[in-house]
């Protein structure tokens, strides 16, 4: 008798497996950074290349997001209305890190579509992204006032996913400064 | 036919070639050898399923260029995987360490031979209860009785 409970038994958790894995997205890899110190990093910017943009501009005291973006990656063109308008709403300051870009071209990519940014870090050997763990344009990575990554959301920004996943957590953020 | 063959072959070979690295050898043999297995144990989160030394793509390069600049460093294999770990994840190594996250695809494999050895036993030791000199009977059928 054990076989008619063992074998639909074994049958049902491996169907449970393959249900789970087939609405996961397998390209997603979780950070190990969450809830780390920011890795620290001093990068020219790229509307200022005189001057420098570092961890400790970051550390405004309050939530600001870290939005790593280039002009050849499609998913950072989609993003690009939503953060321009939220720094039009001023809902957080916004930071960028251009990763492995032609300056000219991300320049008038801001001039033509749009600045969100504060300021925008140039990483064009890629190696502060390598430190930040990047590995797919467009990941934004959500800061407390303390610079820990709290965070990090791979692929494009959208108007629900920002409602979702990160208007709840910094509120929290804000809450628990006051 | 095998001269076709041959060229099917061929054309898969230049795609691989062509991702091998662009940068001459380290001076120091030893450490280009540990350079070139280190980049085949590194995973390329891109294209997940190519390790680094087989990617074209622009962060695979950075990946093997940093790799090579802390080989260069004097950095250990155990430091550069433990660099890499603290930023991707157990993910980036084709060998995750042993871990209470890791244990069951580590042991599945030795578990599904146990899995299979004891319904291997349990179907032969059936059998071999029964008469030889019967007409087969559906053990489904047997074991309802």
């Amino acid at each position: 008798m054990w076989r008619f409970v063992l074998v639909p038994a074994a049958f049902f958790v491996l169907l449970g497996f393959f249900l789970v894995g087939l609405f996961r997205d397998p390209t997603l890899v979780p950070s190990p950074l969450i809830n780390q110190p920011a890795p620290a990093f001093e990068l020219p910017q790229l509307l200022a290349p005189e001057r420098t943009l570092g961890l400790a501009d970051l550390a405004t005291g309050g939530p600001v997001l870290m939005n790593v973006w280039a002009t050849w990656c499609v998913g950072c063109r989609q993003e690009h209305g939503l953060l321009v308008d939220l720094a039009r709403r001023g809902e957080i300051p916004i930071y960028g890190l251009n990763w492995k870009d032609d300056r000219e071209a991300a320049i008038h990519w801001l001039q033509r579509l749009g600045d969100p940014y504060v300021s925008t870090a140039v990483d064009e050997d890629g190696r502060v992204a390598i430190d930040w763990g990047v590995y797919g344009a467009p990941e934004t990575f959500l800061l407390d006032g303390q610079g820990i990554i709290r965070y990090k959301h791979i692929g494009p920004l959208t108007e629900d996913i920002w409602q979702r996943e990160f208007r709840p957590r910094i509120e929290a953020l804000q809450q628990g400064r006051s | 036919m095998m001269r076709w063959l041959a060229l099917v072959l061929l054309l898969f070979s230049a795609a691989t070639a062509g991702a091998i690295d662009v940068r001459e050898p380290m001076a120091d043999a030893q450490k280009q050898a540990r350079y070139e297995r280190m980049i085949r144990e590194i995973r390329c989160l891109v294209c997940q399923n190519e390790p680094i030394a087989d990617s074209n793509a622009p962060l695979a390069a950075d990946l093997r260029r940093e790799v090579r600049e802390r080989i260069e460093a004097g950095e250990t294999d155990a430091e550069i995987l433990a660099f890499l770990t603290a930023r991707y994840g157990d993910f980036v190594l084709y060998r995750p360490p042993f871990s209470p996250r890791t244990w069951l695809l580590w042991l599945a494999p030795g578990l599904l031979l146990l899995i299979g050895a004891w319904v291997f036993w349990r179907v032969i030791s059936t059998r071999a209860d029964k008469p030889i000199d019967r007409d087969w009977v559906d053990p489904a059928e047997d074991a309802s009785k």
